[in-house]
């Protein structure tokens, strides 16, 4: 058996492949329970439809949308100018801790929360920009593969709010356990609605979804990103700055995975806490590749996304199941996803098959 | 006892679809003979290597090795038979050892044998330093070294010396002497002249895929030998050019020293050069001469060690790129689909690429990406660039198209300097004869035109003025009617004491 390239993928496969892994993820979904002995039909409800059945559970998937949609459309930027940024887990909990410190600082204010709101999303942004710096600094400076250096500096932010919630942020009224103080109610984001917790974050997310789009299909700039992404040496010689443009993209990523960190601490969580994230900015790649890289294509795997999430956490009550069901879901997904691209793009050719005549390269 | 002939080609031939590569070569080589085969770039050369060493097969034609008609089916065939041959580009793996690399192509590699060829060659090599480590010198010397731990008859080397500094040069001549007087015939692959002349009593010429001849150098002049690497017939007459002679200096670069990064090759050293508008001035040179990184000072991609740049009179060399181009510089370099423009994106981005500071393409931070359409179809319409739309990829356009296209966005908007490197390089003839009328056009127009190109025919038909590049160091540029193909052909292969510039090297 030989694999060969295509000389011409289908563009509707393309379009199509990303419906095409959630089916085969459904499917073998459904195989998997059904070899756990319990009923697929009735699990595969509970993790897909039933956590959406009521405006409250959508207004919960909104609000897990949220930080998703946040890393995901940074890291697509990253991903269009082929910086392969795996940092946004690390970016957010920067974010989360930035946004933490100064919204703990303010903590026993009297007045102006408004202006402290404003602040410690500000910091959060900043500190995530921050983070995302030191990646670009290495790959700028010393040539460092931007995608070992990201992955390591995960790993260093979370001990970095382990570090923080153990020590100098732990509330002192807190029975020692490894976590701060709460935050007062005017430091919180405003919610859409007094009955649920889905909060300003999310047209944010949307705002910034809809910018990207600005962005990548109408600005000199989002031309700039996508020439560098194609081609480093047509970028040089059209004279647009391969370091400008790396700082860009990762400086850019790393302010709205430190966004959506801060908007966790001011938001659902209202503390700093160990398991600040979910894995977002780990899920917020798979989003990405998912969604076709396509603004409109991400706010819809990051709703998919989210309801994996939901839909997981609702099996563990429901049926028992264990909480890697979410993880295994989503590496299903992208699993499928890859295979449909590999198959788009090349054709695997049985020994003693005729060569194709048309349209061979 | 060794046989009198160790190799005898008999009329080989081998053509790839409609390109004739090699048409019935002869060739004779005896034990312990270092044999020179020169030849411009395209002349058959490498095809006719690649036969030997059986990476390729011939058409027609036999392989004689020792008194035997031979099939060299494959390099390992050429191998047991006693041929080895280092490539102008390195097959060693660069993160292993020395010592691992020898292994690969030695699994039981004998240690002692290995000490006795270091010495008898006085390879000077460290065994256990990783390959990526060392100098483009070392590694052909490891390639040597591997090639010396079998029984060797016959050593190919095609092109070795490019990408060399001339202590090396010297310790690579050392060492085929040596070989040679053990009884290893040499092939050494060259356009270099001084070199040929160094090592080899003979040398076979080849042009356009045949033997020009076979000479002895020692017998010969350089002017015999460049007219035979070239041609004897008259050059061909210039495209008809307006009356107006050449205006006023646009460009001029005054001792410029350059590299570009990270290669050995394509230094530029001392470059004195001006460019008048209305005029094309023709830069001949083997590839690797030293065009690519001159095409890249002239559009700011590199910075030159020394040396300033001028343009109608103003110092350019501190400005970027985009500053360049504003003030009407264009360059066109040699690779189309990655460099000059991305595969991946369409026929308007690619526009774009050139055209993003003009004022029809965009306001403020915004593109306006309707009239760039349509300026890319136009532009696809009046340059006959056979494309789907302004929406096809680069990359599914065939060479010629693609150049029809690039060149059209270049000379659009009528800037003042147009810098080529092979523009019509593997184009179908039709679009070869557009790029040349469109080039002469703006020419005729007021443009000032620097044309690189390792084309001597295109240099001819094209140019008002004529020099040539060989190792980075540029000849005296003079009318093209008082250059003809002997001096051409010296000023390229660095022949006759001709190189000038010698006096001022670069630090």
């Amino acid at each position: 058996m030989r694999i060969e390239r295509r000389a011409a993928p289908s563009r509707r496969m393309q379009v199509l492949s990303p419906l095409l892994a959630l089916v085969a993820t459904g499917l073998t979904g459904a195989a998997i329970f059904a070899g756990l002995g319990q009923p697929p039909a009735a699990v595969m409800y509970a993790f897909f439809i039933a956590p959406v059945r009521d405006l409250y559970g959508i207004s919960e998937l909104l609000l897990k949308a949220t930080p998703l949609l946040l890393c995901a459309v940074g890291l697509s930027l990253c991903f269009r100018a082929r910086v392969w940024n795996i940092g946004a887990e690390g970016q957010f909990i920067l974010g989360a801790l930035g946004g933490g410190v100064v919204a703990l600082a303010c903590n026993e204010f009297s007045a102006g929360f408004g202006w402290a709101l404003l602040g410690a999303s500000v910091a959060g942004m900043l500190a995530g920009t921050a983070w995302a710096g030191i990646v670009a600094l290495l790959r700028d400076r010393f040539d460092c593969s931007e995608i070992l250096t990201s992955i390591m500096l995960n790993y260093i932010a979370l001990q970095l709010l382990l570090w923080a919630v153990h020590g100098p942020l732990k509330d002192p009224a807190g029975f020692n356990f490894p976590e701060s103080a709460l935050l007062v109610e005017e430091l919180l984001l405003p919610t859409l609605h007094p009955d649920y917790r889905v909060h300003i974050g999310l047209p944010i997310a949307l705002l910034a979804a809809a910018g990207l789009w600005l962005l990548m299909a109408r600005s000199l700039l989002g031309f700039q990103v996508r020439v560098f992404g194609e081609s480093a040496r047509t970028a040089g010689y059209a004279g647009f700055s391969s370091r400008v443009l790396l700082w860009f993209v990762l400086a850019a990523c790393g302010a709205l995975a430190g966004l959506a960190g801060a908007f966790e601490v001011l938001g659902p969580v209202g503390q700093v806490t160990p398991h600040l994230s979910a894995g977002y900015g780990f899920s917020a790649i798979i989003v990405v590749f998912l969604g076709r890289n396509h603004p409109v294509g991400i706010v819809l795997a990051g709703l998919l996304f989210a309801l994996t999430f939901i839909g997981g956490e609702n099996l563990q009550i429901e049926f028992g199941l264990p909480r890697s069901i979410t993880q295994m879901f989503q590496g299903m997904l992208l699993f499928y996803l890859l295979a449909a691209d590999f198959l788009i793009n090349h054709r695997l050719r049985l020994p003693g098959a005729a060569p194709a005549l048309a349209g061979e390269r | 006892m060794t046989p009198p002939v160790r190799l005898e080609l008999v009329g080989i031939g081998k053509r790839f679809g409609a390109v004739v590569a090699n048409d019935s070569i002869d060739l004779r080589l005896r034990p312990g003979e270092i044999h020179a085969v020169l030849g411009e770039n395209g002349a058959g050369k490498s095809t006719l290597m690649l036969l030997l060493y059986g990476v390729l097969q011939p058409d027609s034609g036999s392989i004689v090795w020792e008194g035997r008609e031979v099939s060299v089916s494959d390099p390992g065939t050429a191998r047991r038979l006693g041929i080895g041959m280092v490539f102008q580009h390195f097959s060693l793996l660069r993160t292993l050892s020395v010592r691992q690399n020898l292994q690969l192509a030695y699994p039981d590699l004998d240690e002692q044998r290995l000490a006795q060829v270091l010495g008898d060659f006085d390879l000077r090599i460290e065994l256990d330093v990783r390959v990526g480590l060392l100098s483009p010198g070392e590694m052909q010397r490891v390639e040597i070294l591997r090639c010396l731990l079998q029984d060797m008859k016959l050593l190919i080397l095609d092109e070795p010396t490019s990408v060399l500094t001339p202590a090396e040069v010297e310790q690579l001549v050392a060492i085929l002497r040596k070989l040679a007087q053990r009884g290893c015939s040499v092939l050494f692959i060259t356009h270099k002249l001084d070199e040929a002349r160094a090592l080899c009593r003979e040398a076979t010429v080849l042009r356009g895929g045949r033997v020009a001849g076979r000479l002895e150098l020692a017998g010969s002049s350089d002017a015999d030998i460049t007219r035979l690497m070239l041609g004897g017939e008259p050059p061909p007459a210039q495209l008809a050019r307006a009356a107006a002679p050449p205006g006023a200096t646009a460009l001029q670069l005054r001792g410029i020293c350059a590299q570009l990064p990270g290669q050995r090759r394509g230094r530029l050293e001392n470059i004195d050069l001006s460019l008048a508008s209305g005029e094309i001035l023709g830069i001949a040179g083997v590839s690797g001469s030293g065009q690519e990184a001159l095409a890249a000072v002239v559009a700011g991609e590199i910075r030159p060690s020394a040396g300033s740049l001028w343009l109608d009179g103003e110092d350019l060399g501190r400005s970027g790129v985009r500053q360049r181009r504003r003030r009407g510089i264009r360059v066109l370099p040699v690779d189309r689909l990655h460099h000059a423009a991305a595969a991946g994106l369409t026929l308007d981005e690619n526009y774009l690429l050139s055209h993003y500071d003009d004022a029809a393409c965009h306001s403020g931070p915004w593109l306006h990406w309707g009239r760039v359409a349509a300026l890319a179809t136009q532009l696809i319409q009046d340059a006959a660039v056979r494309a789907p739309s302004a929406a096809a990829q680069a990359r599914q356009l065939s060479g010629g198209n693609l150049q029809k296209f690039l060149v059209g966005r270049e000379l659009a908007g009528a800037p003042r300097v147009l810098v080529c490197y092979n523009p019509t390089w593997g184009v179908d003839p039709g679009a070869q004869a557009n790029i040349h009328a469109a080039l002469a056009a703006a020419r005729n127009a007021g443009m000032a035109i620097l044309l690189l190109s390792e084309d001597t025919e295109e240099l001819y038909r094209l140019c008002d003025r004529l020099g040539a590049l060989c190792d980075g160091r540029l000849s005296p540029q003079l009318p093209t009617a008082e250059v003809d193909r002997d001096l051409l052909g010296q000023w390229m292969t660095g022949a006759g004491g001709s190189s000038p510039q010698r006096s001022g090297a670069c630090a």
